[in-house]
Formats: C-alpha cells, sequence, structure tokens
C-alpha cells in the first residue's frame, strides 16, 4: 500500500569521516507501488505533541501516524496552527517548553528516539537525520562565517581534522551551487536564497539519511523558490535521502513530493501518494484546500476558498474537527471522531468513506464548488457570504 | 487507544480553558496581580504604607515632635520602639515620616517619567538631528555620576526643604528611562499601524500620543516604579547626610538625628535601625511590582513551577510537567501564519 | 484609457545609500509610467527589491518622489500644499496594509481607527451618520455582526479577520482608488480567496478602483483587469490580464511564469535552472537590468536602455528583442503558445522569444 522508491546504492558511504561520496548516481526512476517494499527508516506512532499552559494544555499534534521508506520525499501541508511545524519538531526532537511530547514514538533506523537526552542524540543528529529551517536569517548565526558554522558542525558530531572539514565544506558548497569562495562570508553578504541554499549545505554534511525541512522557502521570491525546489529535488534523487517537507503551500510541493499528508487541527486528515491526492482529493478539506489556488492556466473560476477558521485547539469541537467547516457534513460528524480510513491506497480520516471507496458516494456527494467558465470579470454578490466575519 | 482518546476529551474538558496570551489590562490587571506572588508582596506593602501616610493620627498614638516623654527609654507597652534622645516617641515619628517619604517618591516618579516619555519619545519619533541633539543630552546625564551632582547641588541651596529634593531628583532621575523608552519607540517606529496613521493624515503630535503612547504603557509604569525606587532610597541618603531640613518629618531625618545622638552605641538602637528599615521595605515594595509588572506584561519571564499530574489520562499518569504558567505557543510570523 | 484617476509620469525615487554623507544611490523606482482607471483593479507585479512597495508608498505621499510627478485626477501631488488637499487626497487615496499583526494598534479596540478615520475624512458627516455609515461597512467587507465585531480587540480577530478591518477603514473614506500592498500574502491560502474577492466585490459595489501590489501572479490573474510587471525598478511589462499572463513579451515575465508551481505540469528536474535574484540597484548603468539574466540578450541589452513600446493591443514590454504580436500571427496557433509557456525550462527555448 504505501509506496516505496528504489534507493541508490549508496553502498561507498562512510559515516564516520564525512568524506561520503555515494557511488552511483541514481537519475530518479520512480516504482510503481507494489514493488518490493523497503523497511521504513523512520516510523512514527500515535505522536501526540501538547504545549502545557497554565492550568491545561493544547494538542498540537493529535496522535499521528506516519512512516517514511528511505529517499523517499514526504510532503505535510496545511495552514497556520495545523500542528504541521509541531509535529516536525517533535519528530526531530527539537521541542522546548512548553511544547513536549505526551505520548506515541518515533522509530528512526529501529531505534526510539522520542525521550532521549541530548547527549543520546548527539550521535544520530546531524549524521543521520539533520534539519532545515525555516528563515535562514534567524537560523544562522549573523556572526560567524559559513565556515565557522560548518566548522562548529563537524566538530559537535565528529571528530575531522580542519582540513577534512574544510574540504567537506567545500565540497557541499559545491553541491548546492554555491561557489566555495562564500565559505568566508558572512550570512548578511549573502541573498536570499544562497543563505536558503547554505543551510540546505549545512544539512547535507553528513549526507543523512533523512533531511527535515520547515518551509525552506517561505522567505524567497517565488523563481528563487523555484529554483531550490528543483536543486533540492535534485540533491534527493543523487545523494538518496529522505526528505520530510513541511509547508503551506500545497502547488509548490505539488512536483516534487512522493506522497503528501494534510494536517488539519493537529491530526493527519489525507495521506497517499502526491499525483492521486491531486487528481482526486477524498478528504473535504484537501478539497477546499485545492479549489483556494487560484491558477495561472487553464479556465477562470470563481473560488470560494474555505469559510470559517480553524479551530481553538484549547477548545476542540466534539467529533471531526473539521465538521464545523465541512460543505458534506454529516449529523454523526459532530459526535463520532473520524478513524484514518484506507481507501484505494490512500489513507483517509473521514466518516464519508466509512462504507468503502467512493465511487460509491460519488453519487450522493455534493460538489462542495459550482464550477463555471466566466468572462474576465467576476459577478457580484459572492465575497461577503459565509465569509469568516461570522462571529464566534 | 479509543479509551485513551475519551479519556484525554473528558481530561480537556474538564480542565479551564486557559486564558489568552496578552498582557492585561482592567479586570484582568486585578486578577494577574492576585496570581502573582511578587506583585501580590508589593502591592500589599504599598497599600500599608499607604494607610500609614493617610491615616497617622488614627495608628500613632503620639505626635512627630511632641518631646513629652522621657528620653532613651527601651521599647514598652507605651512605646512600642521606644523613645529618641530627644524624648519623641518613635513608632510615631516612623508612622508620620511615611507621609513625606511616599510624596517624595510618587512625587518623583511621576516628575521624572513624565520628563523621560516626552524626551525618550520625541527624540525616537523625531529622529534625526532633534534625536542626536537629545540622546546626546540623555548619555551626558546618565554618564555623571547623579549622587555625588545631587549632593553638590543639594549643599549649594543649603538645608533643603521637600519641594527641592523633590525638583532636583526628579530633574536628575530620568535619563535611564529616557534610554530605555527611546529604544522601545524606535523598534515601534515602523510597525504598520502607525505608518497607517501616517497616512491616514494623522499629525505627529496625535500620533505620539495617541497610537504610540498607549502601547508602552506597560515600560512607562515599570519607569515610574524604578524612578519612585531611586527617589526614596536617594532622598533618605540625602537627608540622612544632612542636606535635609533638619525640622522635616521624614525617615531619613529620623536617620540624621539618631547619628547625631550615636544611637546605636546610646542603647537606642531601634532609633537607627527602624527608619532604614521602612525605606528598605518601601523601596522593596516597588522593586516587587517593578519586577511582578515585567512579568506579567512578559510571559516569558514568570518563573516555571513543577505542576504535577495535569491530568493527562491515558498516556504517562503520574508524569510531572514543567509549566510555565501563562505561556501560550509560541507563533512564529513568517511560519505559522502565511 | 479615457480618464484616468490616477497617473504617472517618470516617477523616480531614489535613495542614498550610507547616512547622511553618503555617495551611493540606490534606485528603487526609475521613470515608472503607470495609470489606473476607474472602476479597475491593476495588479503591480514583482518580486522583492522590483519597486513596487516604493510605488505604494510614494502613491500613498510617505515619500516624496526624486523626480517625476503623479496626477490625481489631472492635479499633480506636488501642487498639494495645504493640509486639507492633502488630507482629500488621502481620503481618496487610502492605503491598505500586508501584515495584519501590526496594522492595527493592538492597545485600541478595532472601532478606533474606523472612527478617526471617519473623523478626518468625512467631516460632512454627523455624529450618528458616521456610525451607521462605519457599520455599513464593516458589513460592505463581511464583518458581521458589525456591533460586536467593532468592539474587539485585535488581538481576538484572526489575521483575515484584521485584513478585512484594514479595508474597512479604507472604505470608510469612500476614496476613489485603495492601494493594497501585499494584502493578502501573509494569509492562509483558504482565507485569501476570500478577501480577495471582497475585493472584486467592491469595485462592482463600491466603484472603488484598486492598485493590487503582489508577488504572486496567479491571484493577480483571479482579480484583475490590467498587470503591470516591475523588474529592478523599472516597468517591464504591462499590458490586459491575460494577453500579459498568456502571451508574455519580456523575458522576465516568462521567468516569472514558468516559476508559478502548476499541481497538473510535470517538472523536468534537469537542466540548469536560473539561481540568480532580482539585483539591488545600485548606482546603475545603461542597459537593461534584466541583461545578465536573460537568456535572449544581445549586444544592444548591455548599453541602451530599452524603453516601452507598443507591441499589441494595449501591451507593451520594455525588451529589445520582443515580438509585435503582427509578427507572430503567421506562426503557431495560441494554444501551442500556451502549451509551450507550460514547458518550465527557459534554458531550452528557441532563439526567438514568444
Amino acid at each position: 500500500m504505501r509506496l516505496r522508491r528504489q534507493k541508490p546504492d549508496s553502498a561507498g558511504t562512510n559515516r564516520r569521516g564525512g568524506h561520503t561520496e555515494p557511488d552511483v548516481f541514481a537519475d530518479g526512476v520512480h516504482d510503481l507501488p507494489g514493488s518490493s517494499a523497503d523497511e521504513a527508516i523512520l516510523e512514527v506512532r500515535k505522536l501526540s505533541v501538547a504545549y502545557v499552559i497554565d492550568a491545561g494544555f493544547v494538542m498540537a499534534v493529535d496522535r499521528v501516524d506516519l512512516d517514511l521508506g528511505r529517499g523517499e520525499f514526504l510532503g505535510v501541508v496545511g495552514e497556520s496552527g495545523c500542528g504541521k511545524s509541531t509535529l516536525l519538531f517533535g519528530i526531530a526532537q527539537l521541542l522546548s517548553p512548553p511544547a513536549r511530547i505526551v505520548g506515541g514514538s518515533v522509530n528512526f533506523h529501529g531505534k526510539e528516539i522520542a525521550g532521549l537526552s541530548d547527549k543520546q542524540l548527539r550521535h544520530i543528529r546531524w549524521r543521520e537525520y539533520s534539519v532545515v529551517m525555516q528563515s535562514a536569517m534567524n537560523a544562522l548565526n549573523p556572526v560567524k562565517t559559513v565556515a565557522g558554522q560548518m566548522r562548529d558542525v563537524c566538530k559537535a558530531h565528529s571528530d575531522m581534522s580542519d582540513d577534512e572539514i574544510r574540504q567537506r565544506s567545500e565540497e557541499v558548497l559545491r553541491l548546492v551551487s554555491i561557489d566555495p569562495v562564500h565559505l568566508d562570508s558572512y550570512p548578511h553578504q549573502l541573498s536570499g536564497g544562497m543563505r536558503q541554499r547554505s543551510m540546505i549545505a549545512m544539512a547535507l554534511l553528513f549526507t543523512p539519511d533523512l533531511v527535515i525541512m520547515d518551509e525552506p522557502t517561505s522567505a524567497l521570491d517565488v523563481v528563487a523558490q523555484r529554483s531550490l525546489m528543483v536543486q533540492i529535488k535534485e540533491l534527493q534523487e543523487r545523494l538518496g535521502f529522505a526528505v520530510i517537507f513541511v509547508t503551506h503551500d500545497m502547488s509548490l510541493i505539488s512536483n516534487f513530493s512522493d506522497r503528501l499528508a494534510v494536517m488539519y487541527a493537529g491530526q493527519i486528515v489525507e495521506l497517499g501518494d502526491t499525483r492521486q491526492l491531486f487528481d482526486s482529493p477524498l478528504h473535504p478539506y484537501t478539497q477546499g484546500l485545492l479549489e483556494a489556488f487560484p491558477s495561472i492556466r487553464g479556465p477562470k473560476r470563481h473560488l470560494l476558498g474555505i469559510p470559517g477558521q480553524p479551530p481553538d485547539l484549547a477548545k476542540p469541537p466534539p467529533g471531526c474537527p473539521f465538521a464545523p467547516r465541512c460543505p458534506q457534513v454529516m449529523a454523526k460528524c459532530t459526535t463520532i471522531e473520524p478513524p484514518l480510513l484506507d481507501v484505494q491506497e490512500d489513507l483517509v480520516r473521514c466518516l464519508l468513506y466509512e462504507n468503502g471507496p467512493p465511487e460509491a458516494l460519488a453519487a450522493n456527494a455534493p460538489t462542495p464548488v459550482e464550477i463555471q467558465e466566466l468572462p474576465e470579470r467576476l459577478p457580484a454578490g459572492s465575497a461577503a457570504g459565509p465569509g469568516e466575519g461570522t462571529s464566534q | 487507544m479509543a479509551v485513551a482518546g475519551a479519556e484525554l476529551r473528558e481530561a480537556q474538558a474538564e480542565v479551564p480553558v486557559p486564558g489568552r496570551r496578552r498582557a492585561p489590562r482592567g479586570g484582568n490587571l486585578w486578577r494577574a496581580v492576585r496570581h502573582n506572588h511578587k506583585a501580590t508582596a508589593g502591592a500589599l506593602l504599598l497599600l500599608f504604607f499607604f494607610v500609614l501616610a493617610v491615616f497617622p493620627g488614627q495608628i500613632a498614638p503620639d505626635s512627630y515632635a511632641s518631646t513629652n516623654f522621657t528620653r532613651a527609654l527601651a521599647p514598652s507597652g507605651a512605646h512600642w520602639l521606644g523613645t529618641t534622645a530627644l524624648g519623641q516617641d518613635i513608632f510615631s515619628q516612623l508612622v508620620y515620616g511615611t507621609r513625606e517619604s511616599l510624596i517624595i517618591a510618587f512625587a518623583v516618579g511621576g516628575l521624572s517619567t513624565f520628563i523621560s516619555v516626552i524626551i525618550g519619545v520625541s527624540a525616537a519619533y523625531l529622529r534625526g538631528l532633534v534625536d542626536g541633539a537629545l540622546s546626546l543630552f540623555t548619555d551626558v546625564l546618565l554618564v555623571i555620576p547623579t549622587f555625588p551632582l545631587i549632593i553638590l547641588i543639594a549643599a549649594y541651596v543649603r538645608s533643603a526643604g521637600l519641594l527641592t529634593i523633590i525638583i532636583v531628583l526628579g530633574l536628575l532621575g530620568w535619563s535611564y528611562g529616557a534610554r530605555q523608552l527611546r529604544s522601545q519607540v524606535l523598534s515601534l517606529r515602523d510597525r504598520d499601524f502607525l505608518e497607517s496613521a501616517r497616512v491616514r493624515g494623522e499629525r505627529s503630535l496625535y500620533i505620539i500620543v495617541v497610537e504610540v503612547l498607549p502601547t508602552m504603557t506597560s515600560l512607562i509604569v515599570a519607569s515610574f516604579l524604578g524612578a519612585a525606587l531611586y527617589a526614596v532610597l536617594t532622598a533618605a541618603a540625602l537627608q540622612f547626610v544632612g542636606l535635609g531640613d533638619p525640622n522635616a518629618q521624614s525617615w531619613g531625618t529620623m536617620l540624621y538625628w539618631a547619628e547625631n545622638s550615636e544611637a546605636l552605641g546610646a542603647g537606642m538602637p531601634l532609633w537607627a535601625i527602624m527608619p532604614g528599615v521602612c525605606v528598605a521595605l518601601l523601596g522593596a515594595s516597588f522593586a516587587l511590582l517593578n519586577y511582578a509588572f515585567d512579568e506579567i506584561s512578559n510571559p516569558a519571564l514568570r518563573p516555571v513551577r513543577k505542576v504535577m499530574k495535569a491530568g493527562l489520562g491515558g498516556f504517562d499518569s503520574g508524569m510531572t510537567l514543567d509549566v510555565v504558567p501563562g505561556a501560550s505557543p509560541s507563533r512564529s510570523r513568517l511560519g505559522e501564519e502565511r | 484609457m479615457s480618464d484616468p484617476l490616477l497617473r504617472t509620469e517618470g516617477l523616480t525615487r531614489h535613495f542614498r545609500l550610507g547616512g547622511l554623507f553618503g555617495k551611493r544611490t540606490l534606485h528603487a523606482v526609475d521613470d515608472v509610467n503607470l495609470m489606473v482607471g476607474r472602476r479597475e483593479i491593476v495588479a503591480l507585479v514583482g518580486e522583492s527589491g522590483s519597486g513596487k512597495s516604493t510605488i505604494a508608498r510614494l502613491l500613498a505621499m510617505v515619500y516624496k518622489p526624486t523626480a517625476g510627478e503623479i496626477y490625481f485626477e489631472d492635479r499633480p501631488l506636488s501642487r498639494l500644499r495645504s493640509r486639507r488637499d492633502q488630507l482629500e487626497y488621502r481620503g481618496n487615496v487610502p492605503m491598505v496594509f500586508q501584515d495584519p499583526y501590526s496594522s492595527l494598534n493592538p492597545a485600541y479596540r478595532v472601532s478606533h481607527g474606523l472612527r478617526r478615520g471617519m473623523k478626518l475624512h468625512r467631516p460632512d458627516l454627523d455624529r450618528h451618520q458616521r456610525v451607521e455609515e462605519i457599520e455599513r461597512v464593516m458589513n460592505a467587507v463581511g464583518l458581521v455582526p458589525a456591533d460586536i465585531m467593532l468592539r474587539k480587540f485585535p488581538y481576538e480577530m484572526s489575521g483575515g479577520q484584521r485584513q478585512r478591518v484594514g479595508f474597512a477603514q479604507a472604505l470608510g473614506y469612500r476614496p476613489k482608488l485603495i492601494l493594497a500592498d501585499e494584502p493578502v500574502s501573509m494569509l492562509d491560502v483558504s482565507i485569501r480567496i476570500g478577501l480577495l474577492n471582497v475585493m472584486s466585490e467592491l469595485r462592482e459595489r463600491e466603484d472603488v478602483s484598486f492598485l493590487y501590489i503582489t508577488h504572486d501572479v496567479a491571484s493577480a490573474r483571479y482579480i484583475a483587469d490590467r498587470v503591470i510587471v516591475m523588474y529592478a525598478g523599472y516597468i517591464v511589462e504591462e499590458g490586459l490580464t491575460e494577453d500579459v499572463l498568456q502571451r508574455p513579451k519580456h523575458p522576465y515575465t516568462q521567468l516569472l511564469l514558468s516559476a508559478v508551481p502548476d499541481p497538473k505540469a510535470i517538472v523536468a528536474v534537469s537542466g540548469s535552472t536560473d539561481a540568480s535574484e532580482p539585483p539591488k540597484v545600485v548606482d546603475p548603468k545603461e542597459g537593461c537590468r534584466f541583461q545578465p539574466r536573460c537568456p535572449y540578450a544581445v549586444a544592444e541589452c548591455e548599453t541602451i536602455t530599452p524603453r516601452l513600446r507598443m507591441l499589441g493591443v494595449e501591451h507593451r514590454a520594455a525588451c529589445h528583442v520582443a515580438v509585435p504580436d503582427e509578427a507572430q500571427e503567421g506562426g503557431a496557433s495560441s494554444s501551442e503558445r500556451g502549451n509551450e509557456l507550460a514547458d518550465p525550462s527557459p534554458s531550452t527555448a528557441s532563439p526567438r522569444p514568444v
């Protein structure tokens, strides 16, 4: 059921010294589902993260299950407050109070890493998995050169000599198409795109098996964003690492991810093959999200977005958290919490599919949005309808 | 897992809804003061001194200056803290002395805060040469050691009455606050709501008074409390040194006379100690309120307390959690809000 | 355009770098001629550093132009001396800001800004009428029930609601043109559409034009009648929305369009991609500013600054090698041209641009 990618043969990798030149470059061949499934390098089970505040707590991540195969590119999309960044930090063991993991497990390379101390994590951090943060300007040390920061990383996680460090730093910069002469620059001397790429280079210093990325492109302009995404994809296919990529922009990730997870109110509401998700989204929230993107090409349509707002996680509504905004809500949706259902190789958390695949329901389900061909101007009278202006 | 889920929901239902993350205003302020231990302590102390200042006659058995009693008596039922070398009741003196100390604290606090607001905010908002000049002036005053300067001035004026002390302290104590306020306004200056006011066509003065100042109330209050503390201590010191009016009814003057009469050595230790204790307590009340205000307006400063078993049902019951009361999930701007 | 509401001629703004005695100049905006008509939404599209935000501030009278002139209803802005004239202009051309989290004063309720605005710009109304008008504009932007919403503090509202308040404030002045500086870019995707729909509707119902400044081409397509593309301080292309977006003439516009993610298109992962970014224009020389990144650059491009020239019906581009519409008529059909655009690797293009 879950897709696995054929990983490039990285038999020549040498973890210790950091001179990890993969022997074989894959040319990005995708295998169809049903091929030999590699075992997962990351298994997340029922992970829950809460922010403990005053006399209560807020469930930011609610019992998330996730598997990640070798070399797989998983996108996690959702809007503000859905918990995607918290999920990322929870997996990477980067949570700080008041957030903490309150349940579940994170199994990386067969080892349980949730709850390990910093000291215990040191061996795995950066060597087996690394993290790329959202804003390079905030994540890079402004008073250290790029070389200095790479040296910090190398010294913290290995005992490479200074020469080896320098050499490796130049290698990784070349990997991301930055001239190694910039090693001695300070972050503010680099452009936004270059800063972001140098962060990615740092993440690749030990050629880890997993790189976790938290919206690395959102601070960039659209052209730089595109080129960065292409670069990331290239590197991923060349070096064979898996990626978990968190973003709010579904269309950005659509061309690059193998599988896509959609999050809402701390839960995964849909998880499946990217192409399939885009072509036939099952969960009403996913459908709504896809409807909210005006397109450059193709006919112009009037779009409605998704009326209302995400729920207050301190007071989640009973039953399905999306029920208050769902155009296909049923009576039982407000009392029963939908479990994650397997519908034709797609995981959906929705009671609509309790009884099987969507074909059976297609006739009954109302289309959430009317599609009309419109001339250049849009009709009046439709904007201020069920907008989130309604008071709570 | 459904069981754990149900327990979890129940646990959430029992738990009171956490309040919004926000600096409190109005009724919330009262609640915040009550919850914060430092604030409560400071407020109670201050209230205590207030009562003493407003109703000295009701509390003190005798007047400040009456020298009717036997000199140098030890504490007794009639004189709780004994009498001075001149036959005055120490306890009554303390009570009457409160008024002047409080007046100094609030008057100087108010005056120097007023000046620091005007100078700090104007410098930051008007920028350019005005900022340069005002900042230079502020920095010079910051650098000059104020206490020796105050002594010089007070000595020049000879015996300084209450008004002189207030003016001198007020005119020299604003520089620190001005610096702080200037930095704050500089960081606020390019916020969109200020630009929005400019684009709307508002005049600069309006923007400063109506749009900028209200967002800085906590800093201004903190500034005031700091200035009040400084005033109480410095005024007492001035009077102790003998630069105040020796006939004034205040703690500092008590210290002066006690020193003059070598109270510690002559068997009247309370005469020397108690005024000092009062000064310290009043100062402490301002300091406590100052800390508390910081913590109330900035949740990140609040103390981390341990809370046992926050009721997380099916998971790790019995788990000890580190709780930062009042804090809430941080939102990074670029990330979560896109 | 018969009677433009707002028009600029040679609008230029430079900033001096290096403090009071700095010698270098940053050319934020150079020689911009743009027009906005009545009941029109014009999108000003560009990346950061293109000058679009500076133009907004020039039009809002936050900066004074270094050169050039802005005409509102044919009256030059530089002639507005008295406070009354300036206030009148500000009432006609208000601005909506980008960041919902700092565009409202956190110390006051949401009604504060609205009331102040009315006081300044609608002195003709008495107190009662002002209250009515405020409720009317709140309804117009979809913040209902108005009286409850007005009493809220900004922190009690979501980002989308706060932006709507910003629009309501602007509407309260009965403006002719609203300058919207990236009003939706900090909002969640599903909320953006709601606000864009509001803008479209306001154009119809309230007879208001918009200058919609954005870096998001897709949203520009969604609501704008005309599109102006800026690069490094210059206008590089302008025209009717569909013309510019389906048949872009300037290589930069083509690059921009190719970079917009399209879920339906297959990405060619290989091939060189443009990794450079828009330049900071400091003390520039003559010549096209896009030339260093342009795949079609010829010798002329380095020495002669291209001017906007008419290449189609109301479709202009500032490029030496761009081809006018008539020259293409005999070539590929428009649908083929459309497919060419879907191919996101500009480096594999033929020598002549579309």
